[in-house]
């Protein structure tokens, strides 16, 4: 059993190829609860204090946000308004305590179907750099979450930072969350709208919702629809229709009729707050 | 290289000193600091960050300690609350928490205000909603928050007395709590004390056989295995003298997931690598029932063979003829009610640390009442109950289910076994899975009126779900039909309640014995009986409420102290501004609409129709010394503080001088169970009787009246009347055993009478009274209920301490408002404290306090029981607040947005 903090990627990867079990920890919020009160086999490697891991640096028109960031670096990160939505969920991602050390790349590779910064990627379009000692690949977050609890991370990889492209001018976003009181709260449902104009018409959307599906889906034929619509007088616009890509299912915090109902207005609102704010 | 922790050692500066630690991989930060550190100031709530209590700042930001790798902390700055309290920010929140006593039970204190530490740094002058957010990620069982909120935004704060009847004081236990100094179960034990480990049965029903326990036992480390066969007396224990029927370990069949079947203790370095998956033992699942329709259909599995059909117990009540008079009613209103579990959920999780000293054995844990754990444990280890002593540590919560014994056993016969001290402290899971739930319930009830408006007749049918134990299943058996017509008037009544074992935890005692699930049924048909009869909901209340000298459905006729009534009245501004202003918004409002719900309560105060005394000892020494031996639990409710005012003034000395000795089974006696809101009521009028005793003692040495007054001072006790004045020198007097030179030891029994086989009798000596307003705000298209405000009248009787009045209304209308909306025990599915949620310090709403004061003539001063109260009519004015603003009636709890969004569209008010 070993505790091991590298300080570079390349220690880490080496060090994740070392026999014996070794598990992956940054901020611990999913790790330790995962553990609950058995002993831990194997050894841990703390990813925080990994260079290349660390950060949020605008590169290329877009960002890059290393693996070892936490919720609470966004927000306090001076980033445009294409980011509020990824922001808002920053804020809903537990409570202060836990913004502070849990990373955004912990959220995507814990995988839950509740996970807070999801939709908020997806939305945003994010891709995964994933860092192995064979070298890097970078698939689009879509590709990387596959099931419940389920990553395209394959052995030996270390999901290294997060890619946002460079989004349209003038994107701007929203994220909304839906639960059973006001704090610590997992989602019922969650969904993160990015939209963009042009000419007084939305030129283009993107849609992701959570907590709705085993992983977070976009919902394409929305973002199709709202295309060409006026800002201005947006209503009700989301329909069973645009759903189709989602399966909710009934347990102890909703049903799925309910999810269902809540996922469509909840879009709608989420379209007019990034609209309107 | 790898930066490799070649030394194990771990460095940083823990509250501005360089310290060393040399955790395991995989420790949490949390676990080094308490064991390693000495920072018990540290609490452990639910080691998953879904509680916050063990927040600390880590270069000045907080964040869960039992979330971070210990050796993630190198080279950094950590400050607990023992570090923070000198700081500025600190010193200011030692004195706002102690003002606003925004410390109950004290465990979720120190994540609080180094939370709050953190914010004021940022921020020096928070808003409400900024408290919020900063303190959000910190669960509270006890205060409702509202107090909290107050004492971080900096409020004005109450003006304090000096410690008589009737003044709001500090807490006299208050700085240990807003310290981080008080000891709680799992602050006792020295580190290097052994730690037991219970191994728990994962199915709801299990035989089970055991595999090479031998093999185990002589693991390093490893100093004992317990099982069964390891209970010297009685595997049995329970709180019902006839109901004794919980194994400490389980005899080779389990009758809930999470029940105990062995237990392994071992050094903490061998404990801390067991995995209890390692355990051997094999499992043969069997049919189980979970619901009382599976438990009662023919043929079930029985959890007791003694036990019939699975009925455990049942309680009935009848007066007059409810059928002939439901049958002449104008209108008669029914309903299904039904609720599930609820948790207690205190942030405390059962703990404690046991030894042998000589002979006897000595338990130190949390508990609600250390005479009944005494009686319990001498039961089990065939001892007599001399031989052991029960020092209760601070109680970081209780709410009922610290009634029951839980970690004691294990701790005495590990003890016995070992010849070790040991040391326990639940997982928040097992905590969950093992220890007692309120009751769901499954009620149906009719309620009939006239024209007029009075009531006509009442039937109640009542099925508690009583898990696999009894625990205090017959209690809330025999409770409910007593209660649950409310605090009204009815003539013609019928009220049969019973108890099904099903292969559940123990439902047990939880803040009102089932009153709350019976409540939510009466009053909610209540709302439904004024509209039928298109009168005001507050109207058709006051109208039917009890009064003096007119009978209770017991028969019980009290000629004083009814005060439902003026509950109502003192409402009754409240209420009116509340539908006006409702209508209003709603008037411009097409998907968000606003409702005022109102709801009546009643509890009696005490045992049911059985004995139920407190004895209260004081003495005062020849150097002056006066000491009051308060045995009342304090579990955050106060009676340290309630019980030590009511004696203070009884025996005319300033509070200041009294000294507080503790619940301990060797020096103070048994002041009953913190249970029943009994103890302002019982306690305390054992309090007054010794009060006035001892102040008999000191004016009989000088023959002065009673009108004298007494001082007493370094020199001794001086008494003055008139011109008079006598000094007794205590130093030349002779101090008995204890040391005392004056002593007195009082005992107070409230009177009552049994109940005969219709119910009919006087259960107790007094009832306190309460009605809730409650206004929400409810999101037609999502089904979201958000409380907006509540207005709460309390009839206490008197108000010893008017501040802790309103502590205990503020946590009771929290827990209540959880039961209502959100919260719902579902064994193997809300075991944690992230799954099974309870109101957070963003979801209670401010409250309003309106103490009512109709004096008791048995209770001291006046003064009335309160605990309970503060819940039982939360959640029904809620749901009444929520059909006033959508029309819809919600008859099952937790009215979840999912099942509110179900319930809009159901009656077609769906938008």
């Amino acid at each position: 059993m070993s505790y091991l903090a590298p300080e570079t990627l390349e220690q880490a990867l080496s060090a994740l190829a070392d026999p014996g079990p070794m598990r992956l920890v940054a901020g611990g919020t999913d790790v330790f609860p995962a553990l609950g009160d058995r002993p831990l086999r194997g050894g841990l490697i703390d990813l925080t204090r990994v260079a290349e891991m660390k950060g949020i640096a605008a590169r290329d028109g877009g960002w890059r946000i290393g693996g070892a960031v936490t919720w609470r670096e966004i927000l306090k990160t001076d980033l445009p308004p294409c980011f509020d939505g990824l922001k808002a969920a920053a804020r809903e991602v537990g409570s202060v305590q836990i913004q502070a050390a849990g990373t955004l790349a912990g959220n995507l590779c814990n995988a839950s179907p509740a996970a807070d910064g999801i939709p908020a990627l997806l939305a945003l379009d994010a891709e995964v750099e994933l860092a192995s000692r064979d070298g890097t690949r970078r698939l689009p977050l879509a590709d990387f979450v596959t099931g419940v609890r389920q990553t395209a991370l394959r052995p030996g990889e270390i999901l290294s930072a997060l890619h946002i492209p460079v989004q349209p001018e003038g994107a701007r976003s929203s994220f909304l969350k839906l639960g059973s009181r006001r704090y610590l709260v997992i989602s019922i449902v969650m969904v993160s709208a990015v939209l963009w104009c042009r000419d007084g018409r939305i030129a283009g959307a993107r849609i992701a919702v959570g907590a709705a599906s085993p992983v977070a889906r976009r919902l394409p034929a929305l973002e199709a629809a709202l295309t060409g619509l006026a800002p201005e007088a947006l209503g009700a616009v989301t329909t069973p229709d645009h759903l189709a890509p989602l399966q909710p299912i009934g347990d102890v915090r909703g049903s799925a009729d309910y999810r269902r109902a809540a996922v469509a207005e909840l879009c709608d609102r989420a379209l007019r707050k990034a609209l309107h704010g | 290289m790898d930066k490799r922790t070649s030394s194990p050692l771990t460095a940083f500066h823990l509250n501005g000193r360089i310290v060393e630690a040399a955790p395991l991989p995989g420790e949490r930060l949390s676990h080094t600091l308490r064991e390693r550190l000495g920072a018990r100031e540290v609490k452990v709530g639910c080691n998953a960050g879904d509680c916050g209590a063990c927040t600390v700042l880590v270069d000045g930001v907080p964040v869960c300690a039992c979330l971070m790798p210990a050796q993630q902390a190198a080279g950094r700055e950590v400050d607990t609350l023992t570090g923070l309290l000198e700081t500025p920010e600190g010193q200011r929140l030692m004195r706002s928490f102690q003002d606003h006593q925004a410390a109950q039970c004290g465990i979720c204190t120190p994540g609080m205000v180094v939370s709050a530490v953190a914010l004021l740094r940022e921020t020096p002058a928070p808003t409400e909603a900024q408290a919020q957010d900063a303190l959000g990620g910190v669960l509270c069982r006890c205060t409702g928050y509202r107090k909290i909120v107050a004492a971080v935004v900096g409020a004005a704060a109450p003006r304090m007395g000096e410690g008589k009847v009737g003044d709001t004081i500090r807490r006299l236990d208050g700085p240990a709590k807003v310290e981080g100094r008080e000891r709680f179960g799992d602050d006792i034990a020295d580190p290097d004390t052994l730690v037991i480990r219970v191994i728990r049965s994962p199915h709801p029903h299990a035989a089970f056989s055991f595999g090479d326990l031998a093999a185990l036992e002589r693991r390093p480390g490893i100093a004992a295995i317990l099982t069964a066969a390891d209970v010297p007396g009685l595997n049995a224990f329970g709180v019902i003298p006839a109901f004794v029927d919980q194994p400490v370990f389980a005899e080779s069949v389990a009758r809930h997931r999470g029940e105990a079947v062995a237990a392994v203790v071992g050094t903490p370095e061998a404990m801390a690598t067991f995995d209890p998956a390692d355990f051997p033992v094999t499992w043969e699942p069997r049919e189980a029932v979970l619901s009382v329709e599976e438990a009662l259909a023919k043929g079930a599995p029985l959890l007791h063979e003694t036990r019939k059909s699975n009925v455990m117990t049942s309680g009935f009540v009848a007066r007059g003829d409810a059928a002939a008079a439901l049958s002449r009613a104008d209108v008669v209103a029914e309903g299904r009610f039904r609720s599930g579990f609820v948790e207690h959920a205190y942030i405390e999780p059962e703990a404690g640390f046991a030894r042998l000293v000589g002979e006897r054995l000595e338990v130190h844990a949390c508990t609600q009442a250390p005479v009944m754990d005494q009686e319990g444990l001498a039961q089990i280890l065939g001892w007599p109950k001399e031989r052991i002593r029960i020092v209760p540590t601070a109680v970081g919560g209780g709410f009922g289910s610290k009634l029951d014994l839980s970690v004691q056993p294990f701790l005495a016969l590990a003890a016995l076994k070992t010849g070790r001290p040991v040391r326990i402290t639940y997982s928040r899971t097992e905590s969950m899975q093992s220890t007692t739930k309120r009751h769901p319930s499954d009620l149906t009830v009719r309620i009939g009126a006239t024209k007029d408006g009075r009531l006509c007749g009442m039937d109640f049918r009542g099925d508690f779900n009583t898990g696999a134990y009894a625990s205090w299943g017959p209690t809330v058996a025999n409770r409910v039909p007593v209660h649950a017509s409310g605090p009204y008037r009815i003539a013609d009544y019928r009220a049969a309640a019973r108890g099904i074992h099903t292969h559940n935890p123990s439902s047990g005692a939880f803040r009102g014995f089932g009153v709350p699930q019976s409540a939510i049924a009466q009053e909610s048909l209540f709302d439904d009986l004024a509209e039928a009869l298109g009168m005001d909901p507050l109207d058709f209340r006051a109208l039917n409420a009890l009064r003096d000298g007119e009978p209770t459905v017991c028969g019980q006729v009290f000629e004083q102290g009814v005060g439902i009534a003026a509950c109502f009245d003192a409402l009754r501004p409240a209420w009116e501004k509340a539908r006006a202003d409702c209508a209003a918004f709603n008037a411009a409002s097409a998907t968000v609409k606003r409702g005022a719900g109102i709801a009546g309560g009643w509890y009696g105060c005490g045992n049911t129709s059985l004995p139920n005394p407190s004895t209260i000892k004081a003495g005062i020494t020849p150097d002056a010394r006066l000491v009051l031996h308060q045995g009342a639990m304090d579990i955050g409710q106060g009676a340290n503080t309630v019980i030590a005012q009511i004696f203070a003034e009884a025996l005319g000395l300033p509070l200041a001088q009294v000294s507080l000795v503790g619940p301990d089974t060797d020096v103070t006696p048994d002041a009953g169970k913190t249970s029943a809101s009994r103890q302002t009521f019982v306690t305390g009028a054992a309090a007054k009787l010794a009060g006035e005793a001892l102040r008999r003692e000191i004016l009989k040495l000088c023959n002065a009246p009673e009108t004298a007054a007494i001082a007493l001072d370094g020199d001794g006790l001086h008494v003055t009347h008139e011109v008079q004045r006598h000094d007794i020198a205590l130093d030349r007097m002779t101090p008995d055993a204890e040391g005392y030179v004056l002593r007195a030891e009082e005992t107070y029994d409230p009177p009552t009478k049994p109940l005969d086989a219709n119910g009919q009798g006087h259960p107790y000596a007094q009832f306190g009274y309460a009605a809730h307003l409650a206004v929400v705000e409810v999101d037609l298209t999502l089904g979201t209920v958000k409380p907006l405000r509540f207005t709460a009248a309390h009839d206490v009787g008197r108000a010893i301490n008017p501040l802790l009045v309103e502590g205990q209304v503020e946590g009771g209308i929290a827990q209540g408002l959880g039961m209502a909306l959100m919260e719902e025990y579902l064994p193997g599915r809300t075991e944690n404290l992230h799954d099974y949620l309870i109101p957070t310090i963003g979801d209670v709403p401010p409250i309003d306090t309106l103490i009512v004061e109709v004096p008791d003539a048995h209770g001291p001063f006046g003064a009335k029981g309160l605990g309970e109260h503060a819940l039982i009519p939360t959640a029904p004015a809620l749901l009444n607040a929520i059909r006033n603003a959508t029309g819809v009636r919600i008859r099952e709890v937790p009215a979840t947005p999912s099942r509110v969004k179900a319930a809009l569209e159901a009656a077609g008010g769906a938008t």
